[in-house]
């Protein structure tokens, strides 16, 4: 299940409802990303998360399919927030249920990396200087490329 | 018909605004072309012109020299990333 959305959400709820639809499953591993208060350039103010759909939607759902493909997974579900957001809302929700917990942590993980490096979003972060635009960093395209085929 | 151009994160700020729509003069056929068209007439010394910036036509992400016409949309795309 996949929500691009402006509207906030609470991790903590999202859970609950994802362990009612994988009941079952031994295992439930989840991520949640939040604004962080700091940056390198200083006090974060706001984030804002720009999105194209539904290109971003297409692209996360194809990422879904191929984490469903690689690992036995009971249920999968991605949140993802759009437009402006203070320190400490959630941003990201990624949630894997499996059988057994590795096959949970490793699609959680490998989701989380098509995320940061591949999902069609542009952030701007504010801080006190100004705002300015954030790209994945090097060492997001490194992650993310652990999980290529060989 | 026109088409409607779309610009993306930082490419936003640098063109003064996230669309537009434009009536594409006959002889831009192509992504290449309409880099180097809409990148030199706005004076952008480059900014359309980064390998890191891909275009998207009609939703779908395409590689230069693509085709372009009135009935397009086309998405100038900065590197992408979310979470």
């Amino acid at each position: 299940m996949l929500r691009v959305s402006d509207e906030p959400f609470e991790a903590g709820t999202e859970l609950a409802a994802f362990e009612a639809e994988a009941a079952g499953a031994g295992a439930v591993v989840t991520f949640t990303g939040l604004v962080r208060d700091h940056a390198t350039a200083g006090e974060v103010r706001s984030l804002t998360l720009q999105a194209y759909s539904p290109m971003t939607e297409r692209g996360i759902e194809k990422a879904m399919t191929e984490a469903e493909a690689r690992w036995p997974l009971m249920a999968i579900k991605v949140i993802h927030r759009t437009g402006e957001m203070a320190p400490g809302e959630a941003i990201v929700f990624v949630a894997t249920a499996s059988a057994h917990r590795r096959a949970a942590f490793e699609a959680a993980d490998f989701l989380m990396d098509y995320l940061k490096t591949e999902a069609v979003f542009w952030k701007k972060e504010a801080t006190p200087e100004g705002e300015h635009w954030i790209e994945p960093r090097s060492q997001d395209y490194e992650d993310r490329a652990r999980w290529a085929k060989a | 018909m026109m088409a409607q151009l779309l610009y993306f994160g930082r490419l936003m700020d640098t063109l003064g605004t996230g669309e537009e729509t434009i009536a594409l003069p006959a002889t831009i056929r192509d992504t290449a072309a309409l880099r180097r068209w809409l990148d030199e007439g706005r004076g952008l010394d480059g900014a359309l012109l980064e390998k890191t910036v891909r275009l998207a036509v009609n939703s779908e992400i395409v590689n230069d020299p693509h085709p372009v016409s009135d009935s397009d949309e086309i998405a100038f795309m900065p590197p992408v990333g979310g979470g």
